[in-house]
C-alpha cells in the first residue's frame, strides 16, 4: 500500500518538475533551429548560427558587461553593508530591534515595482540622472536582504565565545574579525553574494525604474520582444542567462552545506 | 608576595539584576583559587570581570599589582578555559593552539614549535594537524587547556572545564589539573558548582550565593566550620537545627551527618535526640539514615554511618541520636 501512494507522489512531484522546466526546455530546443520567426514544432532543422549572430552583436555584449557591472557593484555593496549589520543585530537585543529587521528585509518582500516607483521619484528629486549608479543602488536595496539573512544565521550559529577566546588570547577587535569571525562566516558570504549577484543579474522591474536611457540584459530581453530580429538570438542568449545565474546558485547551495557537514549540524 | 587577583567592592549589575553585588577577594599568587555556588550566584561573572569580558559597575579590580578594570582582555596577563572549549572550528589542533603567538606576530617556525611543546604536555602529540570536530571531548579540554597556556599567562582562569565530561574522565582530569598547576606554578582561579571537586583541588574557596561571597576559606575550614546554612548545606550535606530544638540559645547549628550516632531505643541523656528512622539507605561502605524527630515531626536529620551496624536500625523503628557538643557549628544568621 505505502509503496503505490509513493509512486502516486512521485508522478505528482514528476509532473510538476515538468510544468516548472519545460518552457526552460523549448527554449533550449529553439536556439538551434534553422527557421527565425516561428516556434514551428518539430524544428525544420537545426543550426549553430545564432550563437555566431549572438556572439556579433554589439548591443548584447553591452548589455551584457552592464548587467555584470551593476551585479558586481550591488553585491559589494551588499556584502560590505549586510555583514555590519548582521554583526550590529544578531547578539544585542534593544527597544525597536525587530522594527529594524522587518525595515531591512522589507525591500525584497515588498512588490518590485513600489520599490522601484520610490526609488525614481526620490532620484528625480535629487536631481540625479537615471543611470549605472542609480541601478546599483536599486539592486543593492534588495541584494542586502540576502547577503544580511545568509550571514546573520552563521553569526547566531557560531559560538560567541570563539570571539571571546580570540580577545583573550591577545587579539585586537580586527585580529579577531580576520581570523576567527570571517573564516566562520566566509561560506556565507559567498554563498549570499552569489545570490545577490544572481538576484540583480535578472532583475526587470525596479530596474525599468531607475536605469533611464541604461539598457541592462533582462531590459534587452523585453525591447527585443516588442521588434523581433533573429528570434532565435534572444533563445541563445536565454541559455547563456541561465547558465550565470544557475551555477552561483548551486554552488552557493554546495557551500551551506559543506558547512554544515563540518560543524556536525549541531550547534 | 604580590596577590595575583585583588576585587574590591566590585559589583556588576546587569539591569535590575546584581550579578555580582559588593565583592572583595584576594587570590595570592601561585594559588589554586576556587569560585563555588550554585548556578546564577556570580561565580560565572566574577571570573569573566577578572578576564576582562564584563565591565564592573562600580569597584576596582587589580591584577599583578596593576589597575585592570579598563583594560580589554587582549590588554590582561590573563587567559581563559572556557566552559565550552570555545576552539577554533576552522582551525587544526596546532592552529589553536598557536593563536595567541600568531596574532603576537611570533614566527611560524617558532610559535609551531611552542605550540608543540604545550601539546606534548597536555599528551596530544601526534593529533596537531587535526581539527576539533575530529577530537573526543576530553582531548578538546586539553586543546583549550594548551592553547590558553600557550602564552606563559601568570593567572589562568577555569569555567567550569571539567563541566562537559564524563564522571572517570573529571576525576582524572582533576588530578591532572592540580599536578599541572603545581607544575606550572601559576595562580588558577577555578569556576565550578561542583562542591567536591572545589574541596579536592583548591587551597582556598570562595562560596557564592545570589552575588555575594558567603565564606572564603581553606577547604577543611569549610567543612568543619561553616559560617553560614548556605554554605553548610552547600558544601557537603548538613543537618541545620534551631537552637531551641537542642536545649541551647537562639540561632541555627549545623551538624555533619557523620558525626551523629545513631542507636536503636530510646535512651536518655545530654546531647541526644530522640527519633524515629523512616528510611534506611545502603551505599556501599556507608549506610545512611533519615529520622524525623518525635517531638516535632517535620524536622528530618541525616545520619551516615559506616556499613556495619544496622542490626536493629529498621524503618519505623525509634532512635537516639547523640553528638559530641564540639561537633555542633553555630551558624551566623542571615538569609539562607
Amino acid at each position: 500500500m505505502r509503496s503505490s501512494s509513493s509512486i502516486g507522489l512521485k508522478i505528482a512531484a514528476g509532473m510538476g518538475l515538468l510544468f516548472l522546466h519545460f518552457p526552460l526546455l523549448i527554449i533550449l530546443l529553439y536556439a538551434f533551429t534553422s527557421e527565425d520567426k516561428t516556434y514551428k514544432f518539430p524544428p525544420p532543422g537545426l543550426t549553430l548560427k545564432w550563437f555566431a549572430i549572438a556572439a556579433s552583436r554589439n548591443d548584447i555584449w553591452e548589455a551584457l558587461f552592464l548587467s555584470v557591472k551593476v551585479a558586481a557593484a550591488a553585491t559589494l555593496i551588499a556584502l560590505v553593508l549586510g555583514t555590519m549589520v548582521a554583526a550590529a543585530l544578531y547578539r544585542s537585543s534593544f527597544f525597536g530591534k525587530d522594527s529594524i529587521t522587518l525595515l531591512l528585509i522589507l525591500p525584497i518582500a515588498l512588490p518590485g515595482i513600489l520599490t522601484g516607483l520610490a526609488l525614481l521619484t526620490s532620484i528625480t528629486r535629487a536631481g540625479l540622472d537615471p543611470g549605472f549608479l542609480t541601478i546599483v543602488v536599486g539592486h543593492a536595496t534588495f541584494c542586502i536582504v540576502v547577503v544580511f539573512n545568509n550571514v546573520v544565521a552563521r553569526l547566531r550559529r557560531m559560538s560567541y565565545s570563539q570571539i571571546e577566546a580570540s580577545m583573550d588570547l591577545g587579539a585586537d577587535a580586527l585580529q579577531t574579525f580576520r581570523y576567527v569571525v570571517l573564516p566562520n562566516i566566509a561560506t556565507a558570504l559567498l554563498a549570499g553574494g552569489m545570490l545577490a549577484f544572481a538576484l540583480s543579474f535578472d532583475e526587470v522591474i525596479v530596474t525599468t525604474f531607475t536605469a533611464g536611457k541604461e539598457e541592462t540584459l533582462p531590459i534587452w530581453f523585453l525591447s527585443e520582444l516588442f521588434r523581433p530580429r533573429d528570434r532565435p538570438v534572444t533563445n541563445v542568449v536565454a541559455i547563456f542567462v541561465i547558465a550565470v545565474t544557475l551555477l552561483p546558485i548551486l554552488l552557493s547551495q554546495r557551500l551551506t552545506q559543506s558547512f554544515e557537514e563540518m560543524h556536525g549540524g549541531g550547534k | 608576595m604580590q596577590n595575583a587577583v585583588e576585587l574590591k567592592n566590585v559589583s556588576c549589575v546587569f539591569g535590575t539584576v546584581h550579578a555580582v553585588d559588593h565583592i572583595s577577594l584576594e587570590v595570592l599568587a601561585g594559588e589554586f583559587f576556587s569560585l563555588l555556588g550554585p548556578s546564577g550566584s556570580g561565580k560565572t561573572t566574577c571570573l569573566r570581570l577578572i578576564a576582562g569580558f564584563e565591565r564592573p559597575s562600580s569597584g576596582s579590580i587589580v591584577l599583578l599589582g596593576k589597575d585592570a578594570a579598563s583594560l580589554p582582555p587582549y590588554a590582561r596577563e590573563v587567559n581563559t578555559v572556557f566552559q565550552d572549549y570555545a576552539l577554533f572550528p576552522h582551525m587544526s589542533v596546532l592552529d589553536n593552539v598557536a593563536y595567541a603567538l600568531m596574532v603576537r606576530g611570533i614566527g611560524r617556525l617558532e610559535r609551531h614549535r611552542r605550540a608543540l611543546e604545550l601539546l606534548e604536555m597536555v599528551k596530544l602529540r601526534g593529533m596537531e594537524k587535526r581539527r576539533p570536530a575530529e577530537l573526543s571531548g576530553g582531548q578538546r579540554q586539553r586543546v583549550a587547556l594548551a592553547r590558553a597556556l600557550v602564552n606563559k599567562p601568570r593567572i589562568l582562569l577555569l569555567d567550569e572545564p571539567l563541566g562537559a565530561l564524563d564522571l572517570k574522565l573529571r576525576e582524572e582530569m582533576q588530578i591532572e589539573l592540580k599536578s599541572l598547576q603545581r607544575q606550572l606554578g601559576i595562580t588558577f582561579v577555578y569556576v565550578t558548582h561542583d562542591q567536591s571537586e572545589a574541596l579536592s583541588m583548591s587551597d582556598r574557596v570562595a562560596v557564592f550565593n545570589r552575588g555575594r561571597i558567603e565564606q572564603l576559606d581553606s577547604p577543611k575550614k569549610l567543612y568543619e566550620y561553616p559560617e553560614t546554612e548556605f554554605v553548610a548545606r552547600f558544601v557537603g550535606s548538613a543537618n541545620v537545627l534551631a537552637g531551641k530544638e537542642l536545649g541551647l540559645d537562639g540561632g541555627k547549628f549545623a551538624i555533619r551527618p557523620e558525626r551523629i550516632r545513631i542507636e536503636p531505643g530510646r535512651i536518655s541523656g545530654t546531647n541526644s535526640l530522640v527519633g524515629r528512622l523512616i528510611d534506611v539507605h545502603f551505599l556501599g561502605s556507608q549506610t545512611r539514615y533519615e529520622v524525623t524527630l518525635v517531638n516535632n515531626s517535620t524536622i528530618r536529620m541525616t545520619v551516615v554511618a559506616p556499613a556495619g551496624g544496622e542490626a536493629g536500625l529498621e524503618a519505623g523503628s525509634e532512635v537516639t541520636l547523640t553528638w559530641n557538643p564540639g561537633s555542633l557549628r553555630k551558624l551566623r544568621e542571615g538569609e539562607a
